[in-house]
Formats: structure tokens, sequence, C-alpha cells
């Protein structure tokens, strides 16, 4: 069997290509003026030019954080281009304006901006490098009084909705990676779901990395009115390159009152080879605030990244509120992946539920970090968490660092780990089924997802199962 | 960041003490303590194993060392404290080892237990062999600061092959004599292969006066020994106590460790073992009560280092009025440590709605062939069971009384010796319910 591995484990990266196309991009280095560029380029008001200075000038005080359980070279912050887009990029205006070659690029990668050829009604917000290259079924949404567009465009067009919600759930002081990201953000979505609407569609950012030493940092804004309900993709792939990449993006939410929004991720940025050599570095931050009644769940499905170091967290600040962590992460080759969540219990009756599952192959690091914390006035906060591991080969380690600060005893918490491995009587049961050692061991470990796949919508559910299937093969023998 | 606490009053404190007059075998530990100690500080809350407690108060306050004054302790005042007055018993009082409150001629063939100064001339090899390698003067500040006084404390050595039946207890007494000052023993215990005994570590305060106990315990359980190892926490109300235990097991051993706390404003207790030999396990658990504005924080490390051991975790507390409970238990699984079979269980309940509870328990594991798990909980009083047993007509009071007991018991069954299981649950039903015996 151990040809079939060998085959397996070198297995190009799907998406690993890079389109050749014509870039605009800053040369590499960071300093004031960098970020007065990307704010000039971008035609943005002048408080939010003040809002970054602010941000790059907190920045500079504050030390890279080290404590996650990740290591890697020292990023040299100097070395990254802060901006790039491709030249054929001359404004927002409709798909049919768009490059040929980039919308080439979105179909080889499986999105089709092409609203006509559109099946499953997904809103696609396509981010390249820096820029947004197109939002897809703008008027549809547009009639149910949906803002979804770039960041760069809210800002202009939606100035005072983007004014007053920036920054409110994360500030640009929040931490090292979200400071660089308020200062130098290029792009991203922001998303506006009005009073009692129930988003028709799903919504989606797609974001692509192409140019070899910029970073990505984008910035994602979504506000839900009261009662409204919303739910939103993310998908993320990038070349194959020999150099680590950053991604520092930012992802704030804001679900007022009896809103519920739904936050899925696929990631699945290019994660290096098997000696560790290339692969994005993930240093993303987002966080959600859910007011009286509201809901903000996030499912992600982390497969991509050399290093992952992502906590999705709901401030639970309104009474009822609830918060859920739904998570499947894979650590293989050399990845590295530190991911968890935080549920800050507020409002009373608050609840949140956190399902985290972590599968470490070859020779992967998976750590789930999270923390619960109830403070003293959540009378009646109930947090249930479960974290189970996978270890598949004996080079990899699967680590839990669970926090759990209670501060009212009318709080109820039950926490729940464990870690295993793909028993062999597993295995034998399912070939003596019928079934080879690489079907047996998929459907082991779609099983022990199952309860975070359930969550995801739809589309997303079936590529994150193959998705792991992919990442996964080879690593059994 | 800020990892360190200067601590200067203990520091030129540590520096006269290490530099004084002491045996040789102890004196490379005092320098290495005193090193450690200069270059480390004691820790600040940045400090991961220490986030949820500050030592600040200790950092600031001003303690002498401890004289050793006995003059004021009597055996009748000590009657409480021990469980059987037939168990060979070392006291002592104010840090220093009391000759006359203690008995030693009952101890049996096959153990022998000595104060850590006669010990460095009769059991040489034992000391050298032990002291400073399970827990090294690097590990934190309070271990350091334990090895530059070193001088005080007791050695407690089974032969190979040996079966002690009677529980030896070492009992430490601060009284009014000992306030204000402080006491830096070191415990050593080496259970050769296939011995078998049990030992208790009681601090008991019978002041309500302000010192502080910084022990270290050093404990090598051989290849095929069974060593249960409890440790009785009854400071006074006032006391700061900080205590490590480090052991290391050889093959097919079984070390056996039980923290009851109920005492000191402010307690550490930590729990490190290493399951250093093939087949070994360890069993650690403990029951931690707290009231009033006590801080109680237990740690606990299982390094599993080789395959086919076993470790088993079960730790409760209690916690009432303003206080604070902090539990960290960590399992680490090397990678060649396959078939480690680990089970961790930490449960709070909080009895009132100001009590506070952290909790972290961790797993680290580097082997793919490992079965580990843990569980957490918190919450108070469960009112289904409350409305259960007020529904067959037992009173509320009773019935919140016996769920507390009941929720203490289950963690004190697992003592396996009668007389301190019996002791130990006498003590906690005192204290939830008006039964008085």
């Amino acid at each position: 069997m151990s040809a079939t591995i060998d085959q397996l484990v070198n297995r190009e990266y799907q998406y690993g290509f890079s389109t050749d196309i014509e870039a605009e991009t800053l040369p590499p280095g960071l300093s004031e003026e960098t970020v007065r560029f990307i704010s000039a380029k971008k035609q943005e008001p002048e408080w939010l030019l003040e809002w970054r200075l602010k941000a790059y000038r907190r920045w500079l005080t504050m030390k890279e954080p080290h404590w996650p359980n990740v290591t890697y070279e020292p990023i040299d912050y100097q070395a990254s281009s802060y901006y790039s887009a491709p030249k054929s990029i001359k404004g927002v205006g409709s798909l049919d304006e768009v490059d040929p070659k980039l919308l080439e690029t979105y179909a080889k990668l499986g999105i089709s901006l092409n609203e006509q050829k559109r099946m499953n009604g997904v809103a696609v917000d396509a981010v390249f490098d820096s820029v947004s290259v197109g939002t897809s079924f703008r008027e549809e949404l547009a009639k149910e009084g949906i803002i979804f567009c770039s960041f760069g465009e809210a800002v202009r067009e939606h100035g005072d909705l983007v004014r007053q919600y920036l920054g409110t759930v994360i500030p640009y002081s929040d931490n090292f990676f979200a400071a660089l990201n308020s200062a130098v953000f290029s792009d991203g979505s922001f998303c506006y779901i009005p009073k009692g609407v129930k988003c028709p569609m799903e919504l989606s950012t797609y974001f692509r990395i192409n140019q070899a030493t910029t970073g990505q940092f984008e910035r994602t804004l979504i506000v839900a009115d009261e009662g409204s309900y919303v739910s939103y993709l993310e998908g993320c792939t990038a070349p194959k390159r020999d150099t680590n990449q950053l991604h520092a993006a930012v992802v704030e939410i804001i679900a007022l009152d009896s809103a519920t929004v739904k936050y899925s991720t696929v990631q699945n940025w290019y994660a290096g080879d098997e000696n560790g050599l290339g692969g994005i570095y993930n240093f993303v931050t987002k966080r959600g605030k859910a007011m009286k009644n509201a809901k903000i769940s996030w499912t992600q499905v982390e497969t991509g990244s050399a290093i992952t170091w992502k906590y999705p967290s709901v401030i639970l600040q309104g009474d009822n509120s609830v918060g859920e962590f739904y998570s499947v992460a894979v650590a293989s080759k050399m990845q590295q992946a530190d991911t968890g969540t935080k549920m800050i219990h507020i409002g009373r009756n608050t609840k949140s539920n956190i399902v985290s599952k972590g599968i470490s192959a070859m020779k992967g690091q998976n750590s789930y970090r999270g923390k619960v914390h109830i403070l003293p006035k959540a009378e009646g906060a109930r947090n249930y968490t479960q974290c189970d591991s996978m270890l598949v080969g004996n080079e990899c380690g699967a680590h839990t660092f669970p926090y759990i600060e209670v501060q009212n005893n009318s709080a109820i918490l039950e926490h729940e780990a464990s870690t295993s491995k793909i028993g062999e009587d597993q295995i034998f049961y399912l070939k003596q089924r019928g079934l080879d050692a690489e079907q047996a061991v998929s459907m082991i470990v779609s099983g022990f997802c199952k309860e975070v796949f359930k969550e995801l919508p739809m589309e997303f559910a079936l590529e994150a199962q193959q998705l792991l299937g992919i990442t996964l093969e080879g690593s059994v023998g | 960041m800020n990892t360190m606490i200067a601590a200067p009053a203990l520091l030129s404190q540590a520096t006269a003490a290490s530099a004084s007059e002491a045996p040789e075998a102890l004196r490379a530990e005092r320098a290495a303590g005193h090193r450690e100690f200069e270059a480390n500080g004691l820790p600040t809350t940045k400090v991961e194993d220490w986030h949820y407690t500050s030592v600040s108060a200790i950092a600031e306050s001003t303690f002498a060392p401890m004289q050793g004054d006995a003059s004021g302790v009597t055996a009748e005042q000590l009657a409480p404290y021990i469980f059987s007055t037939s168990w060979p018993t070392l006291v002592f009082v104010n840090g220093v080892y009391a000759p006359s409150l203690s008995q030693t001629d009952n101890l049996p063939a096959g153990i022998r237990v000595l104060p850590l100064a006669q010990a460095v001339g009769e059991l040489g090899d034992v000391v050298t062999r032990q002291l400073g390698t399970l827990a090294p003067a690097a590990r934190d500040g309070f271990t350091a600061l334990n090895a530059s006084f070193l001088g005080e404390g007791v050695v407690v050595h089974v032969s190979k092959e040996m079966v002690i039946d009677v529980p030896v207890h070492l009992l430490f007494v601060v009284n009014d004599a000992g306030v204000g000052g402080m006491q830096h023993p070191r415990i050593l215990m080496l259970a050769e292969r296939h011995a078998r005994a049990t030992v208790i570590e009681s601090w008991v305060g019978l002041t309500d006066g302000t010192y502080f106990s910084n022990a270290v315990t050093e404990v090598t359980v051989e290849s095929g020994a069974t060593l249960h190892h409890l440790k009785v926490q009854r400071e006074g109300r006032n006391a700061y106590h900080v205590g490590t235990i480090e052991a290391r097991q050889g093959r097919d051993s079984h070390y056996v460790n039980f923290a009851f706390t109920t005492g000191a404003q402010l307690s550490r207790t930590n729990v490190y073992t290493v399951l250093d030999g093939e087949g070994c396990g360890t069993t650690l658990n403990g029951l931690t009560m707290l009231d009033g504005e006590q801080h109680g924080d237990v740690q606990t490390r299982i390094e599993h280092a080789q395959p086919k051991c076993f470790s088993r975790q079960m730790y409760k507390s209690i916690l009432d009025d303003t206080s604070h409970g902090v539990f960290n238990g960590k399992v680490f699984v090397q990678s060649i440590a396959q078939q480690t079979d680990g089970k961790q269980t930490n449960n709070t309940m909080l009895l009132s709605k100001t009590a506070q509870v952290d909790a972290k328990p961790q797993l680290e594991i580097f082997a793919d062939d490992v079965k580990c798990t843990h569980g957490a909980t918190v919450g108070r009083i469960d009112e289904t069971a409350l409305f259960y047993m007020k529904s067959r007509g037992i009173d509320n009071d009773t019935s919140r009384q016996l769920l507390t007991y009941a929720f203490a018991a289950d963690v004190l069954e697992t003592i396996e010796n009668e007389t301190i299981r019996d002791e130990l649950e006498r003590i906690t039903m005192r204290r939830f319910t008006s039964v008085t015996d």
C-alpha cells in the first residue's frame, strides 16, 4: 500500500496555480506612507485614514504575540508588499467589465461569478489580492434592502454605516495582527441586512492571494439589524509558493436584537509542502457581538495554511443570546494549527455551544485553545464544550488548552475532551465489509466530523468533505 | 512582558541563607537555588502557570526564617490533627524538627524516617541521589527559594520489597511563635522496588497570624513499588502555603496522591509526576473546600514518558463566600508513550453567588495510540436532585447539606486507608452539616 500512500502524499495542491496578470503592486515595506497610499488609492474619507493611522501608531508599540503553540521564523514586516491589485480593474462596475483572465481564475477555482451559469444561488464577492473584483447578485439583494459589496465600495457609498460599526467589536488596538490589519487592510466585504429581513441566498466571499510577496489583509464587516437572518460563507485559496505569505484578516459581526448570523469558513490556503516549505501564515481575528436574543454561529473547516492562529469568538452581550462554534481543524504535513474560540457570557441566560474536532496527521500539530468566561452578571449562563482530537501516525501532536472562568454560581458548564486514534479494529471491520483502507479511514473521519459538517450549508459540506479526504489521503498506513 | 517579581527582601534573605554553614551535601543545591531565585524571582500572573494566582502579597511581605520554638505546643493541641497515636509521627514546629512531640520508636523494620540533617549523614546517597534532581531549582521561583534555604526537612526511605502497613505521618505545625515567619522544608521520599507504604504530609496552623510555608517534596517510586501519599493542608486562615510535589516513577509502579485542602488565605499545591517506566500508573485525587476570602490553586502535571502507562485524576472543589478556586491539570504524552490511558475529571460546586473558579484542563499529546479524556464541570447544587429529596420529605437545609457532602464524599471514598478516609469524611461532614460525629 505504501506506493499509493507516497503518491497521495505528494499529491499537488489543487489550487496551487498562479494567474499571470499584470498587477499594480506596492514595493515591499511598511510605513505611515504605505498606510496613506492605500487610503488614497481607495479614495477614503479623512476619518478612515485617521483611524488607520491610529491603528498603525498603536501597532508600532505592540509586540508580536508568541503564546500560541506554534513555531515559525520571525516575520519581516518590511519584506511584504501591502497592496497589490490587478491593473485591469478600473473601479467597481458590473461583472461584464471584469478582466476575462480573472473570471477564468475564479472559474478554475470552481467559483463562477457569472450569474446566469450560477445554479446554486450564492452571491459572491470575489477578492483578488488586495481588491474586490466583483460581486454577483447585487440587484437581487438590493431589492430586499440588503447591502452586499466590497469594503471599499461600502466606505464610499455607505460611509455612515461603516463608520458606525467599524471597530466596535474588534477595536484597532485589540491585538497585534488586528492592529496591523486595521492599518493596512485593503479590501474585504461589507454586508448589511435590514430589520426583519431574511437574506434569500447565501452570501459568500472568496479570497484569493495571487502575487508572490504580498500579504493579504482583508476586513469583513457584517451587520445584521434587528430580527434579520443571514448565512455567510468564506472560502480561500492561494498559489503554491516557496515563501511564507501573511494573511491577517479581521471579521467583525454585529447581530442586533433577535438577529441570527451564521458564518461558515472553508479555509484552504496553501499549506506548504511536506518539509514545511512555503504556505500561508493565517493569523486571523474573528469576533461577533450578539445583542438581546441574537445568535451568532461560527462554523469552520480549517484544512489549509502552514500556520493557523484563529479564535472566532462571540461576546454574548444581550440577554438570551446564543453563541455557537463548530470546528474541524486538520493539521497534516508540517502544518500547525492553534485554533478555538472564546465565549464571553455577559447577559443573562446566555448559551454557548462549542464542538471542536481536531485531526492531526503526518507531522501536523493541532491545538485547541478555548475560553469560556462567565461574568458575574450572567445569571443562568450555560455552556457545553466538546473537543475531540484524532491522531493519525506517531509524529503528530494534539493539544487542548481550555480555559474555564466562572464568576456566577448559577452558571452550568460542561467540558469534555477526548483523544483517540483510528482503531485497528474499526479499520478491520470496514475492510471486512469490502472497503479499502483509504475508504475506511475516510468513512471514520467523516463520522468523527459529522457533528460539524451538518452545520455547514449544503455546497460547503460537500466541498469540506472532499477537502478533508484530499488532505488526509495517504496519511494512513 | 513582566514575568518576574524581584522580591528584594526574600532575595537578600536567600543570599544569607545559602551562604550560611551547611553540610557538604546541601551546599551545591543551596547555591543553585540562590542563583535561580536571583534570576527568576517569583512568578507574576503573566506566567502561564500562575495566570490565576497572584503571589505579589508574598513578595511584598517580610518574613523572618522560623526559629523552631516548640515550647508553646502541647501534645493535646496536636491531638485533633493526628490520625492515630499508634502511627509513627514526625512533628516539625515552627519550621524545625521537634523530637519531644514526635514518635519514631514505633517505626517498623524496612522503613527509615529521619530529619534531613540527620539523613545527610546516615542516608547520604538517598539524599544526594534525589535532592534537586526531581524538583530542580530552575523549576520556578518557589522551588528555588526552598533550595536556597535548604536545611530542615525529612527523608522517608522504604527498603526494597518491604510492605509497610502503618502510615507514617509528617506533621508541620505553626503556632503564634511562628507568626511573621517562613519555613522551607524539603521532603524526600524513596520507595525502593516492590516496596509499599503510605505517607501523610500534614500542614497545620494553630494561629490566625500570617506566616509562609514553602515546601518541596521529591518522590521516587521505583519499579513495582506503590506509594500512597496524602497531603492534608489545614494551615491557619491567614497563612500563605506553596507546596510542590514532584515524583518520578519506575516500571509497573503506582503513585497515589491525595490533596486535601481547606486552609490558608492563599495556597498553591503542585503535584507533578513523570511516568518513567513501562506499565506504571498514577492516581491523583483531591478535594478543596474554601470559604471566606480564601484562594486555593491546585496544579497537576502528568508526563507520560513511557508506553502503557495510565493516569487517573479526580479533583473536586466546593467554594463558598467569595473564595476563588483554581485548577490546572496537564497531561503530556510523549511520542514513545503509546497505549497511554489517561483520564481527568474536575468538578466544582459553587455554593455562593460570589465564589469564583478558573479551570484549565490541558492535554498535550504527541503519540497516536492513546486514550485520553478530560471532563470539567462547574455548577451549583442540582435543583432537580434537591427537588427529589424534598419531595421525599427531607427539608431544604438537610437536602442541601447531604448533596454537598455527597459531592465531596465521592472523591474522599477513593482514599485507601480507612482511618484517614474516615477522619477526612468526618471533617467534611462537620463542615457542611450540623452532625457533630
